[in-house]
């Protein structure tokens, strides 16, 4: 957590070396300069807060075999939406399924900014049990939100970020 | 050459009189047209008339060094208008450098291989078949290096997004970026493509028209046409690849980012 501005999203964008910086960071004790980038990205996914689409439609930016359905109706995203244009997708859809393109491909942690910033009430409830799930199956998640009950209903532990640094790392205990 | 009919002067000025028309017909109309009419036109003679004259000595002097010196020079300058002609450009040496040292590469290989295979003049770095020739082909290369490597650099701004989020999915930094590789190779390989499609039955080339007018037989003016368009066409395909490519090489690294910071700021 932390104010606009504080670095939150650099900080993210970094861990995924997406932006040239100096740290290191590991996944089940491989450094990350030990393997190539996109090797990192497939383990450490990064969902940013605007999602990028590249095709027409929809299903031309899942892997072939991996889109997964129930995925959709977990996320209360309608199943047939694999099958529409981009174009015709409401921002809270086009943000769910960028969450499940990246889901999609097993990564070992997730990096997701400001997942429920364009999420109705229920819709938030269905994503934070999706993480729910993914956190029970061992998958890292570092997640943003400006929500501190969001926050306090998922997290283990919450970092304050202020002037680009982690201000405190306050362990919640849950 | 038989029938090769001598202009003078007064017969060249006759053929203004239409231009100087125009801008009458600018003044009258209030168009406002005038002015770049008249800098432009203005530019064109001046400019000709200097490069008759200076082709004139260079081809009474007839040496390497000079040749090769004037072909370097027009290397310079149409490096620069590829430079100039870009909406977003590399930061630094690279922006001219790319685009320049991808047209001289591509325009000196093509022009070489012709003269010494194709025209085989003697001694094969005349001049006078040497320059004429390297300015056509460079020519060409300029129009199609700009127009690659500014979609190249306009629509890797405009995707940023996109690109980032095939990149966030793991791809590498060519998966990532190839519809839009694909995208900028076209419209700098549309122009050359275009002038082939339609060279003879839409349009005579000036410089066809140029050799039929001083009285060369059509079917041989045809055979040069036909290599000038073949060499044009291969230069132009692998300037505008190699600049394209490099430009990518350039705004990507090699931990697979997009490198946007290395686009010069626009003022």
């Amino acid at each position: 957590m932390g104010a606009s501005g504080a670095g939150k999203s650099l900080f993210l964008r970094a861990i995924a070396d997406l932006d040239p910086n100096d740290g290191e960071a590991l996944v089940d004790g491989t450094a990350r300069s030990k393997m190539p980038a996109f090797e990192w990205r497939r383990r450490v996914a990064l969902v940013p807060a605007e999602s990028g689409w590249w095709a027409d439609n929809v299903v031309e930016h899942f892997v072939p075999g991996l889109a997964d359905t129930t995925m959709l109706e977990a996320l209360g995203v309608p199943a047939d939406a694999l099958g529409w244009a981009v174009s015709r997708l409401s921002s809270g859809e086009r943000h769910r399924l960028a969450i499940i393109r990246a889901l999609s491909r097993k990564p070992k942690a997730i990096l997701l900014e400001e997942p429920s910033a364009s999420l109705d009430a229920k819709s938030t409830t269905l994503l934070e049990s999706v993480l729910r799930d993914e956190l029970a199956r061992g998958t890292a998640i570092l997640l943003i939100t400006h929500d501190p009950a969001q926050a306090d209903r998922l997290a283990r532990r919450t970092l304050m970020m202020a002037d680009g640094r982690i201000a405190e790392g306050q362990g919640v205990a849950k | 050459m038989s029938d090769y009919i001598v202009l003078s002067y007064w017969d060249v000025m006759l053929a203004a009189v239409f231009l100087v028309l125009n801008g009458v017909l600018s003044l009258a109309l209030n168009l406002g047209l005038e002015r770049q009419l008249l800098i432009a036109s203005s530019r064109m003679v001046v400019q000709l008339l200097a490069v008759g004259l200076v082709l004139k000595a260079i081809f009474a002097i007839s040496s390497p060094w000079l040749t090769l010196l004037v072909a370097t020079v027009m290397c310079i300058i149409a490096g620069r208008e590829v430079w100039a002609r870009q909406e977003r450009r590399l930061a630094g040496k690279w922006g001219f450098g790319i685009g320049a040292g991808a047209m001289a590469a591509a325009g000196m290989i093509v022009t070489l291989v012709a003269l010494t295979t194709q025209i085989q003049p003697d001694p094969w770095w005349s001049p006078r078949f040497a320059l004429p020739l390297f300015g056509m082909i460079l020519g060409n290369a300029m129009t199609g290096i700009s127009l690659g490597v500014d979609t190249l650099t306009t629509t890797l701004y405009r995707e940023r997004l996109a690109i980032e989020a095939r990149l966030l999915l793991g791809s590498s930094r060519w998966e990532a970026i190839t519809p839009f590789t694909r995208r900028a190779l076209r419209s700098g390989f549309t122009p050359i493509i275009n002038s082939m499609a339609v060279v003879g039955v839409v349009s005579l080339p000036g410089m066809m028209t140029g050799q039929i007018l001083s009285g060369v037989d059509p079917t041989e003016a045809v055979k040069y046409q036909l290599l000038v368009m073949f060499l044009i066409g291969g230069a132009t395909g692998l300037g505008v690849l190699s600049a394209v490519l490099a430009n990518i090489w350039r705004l990507t690294d090699d931990r697979h980012r997009l490198r946007l910071d290395r686009l010069a700021s626009r003022s």
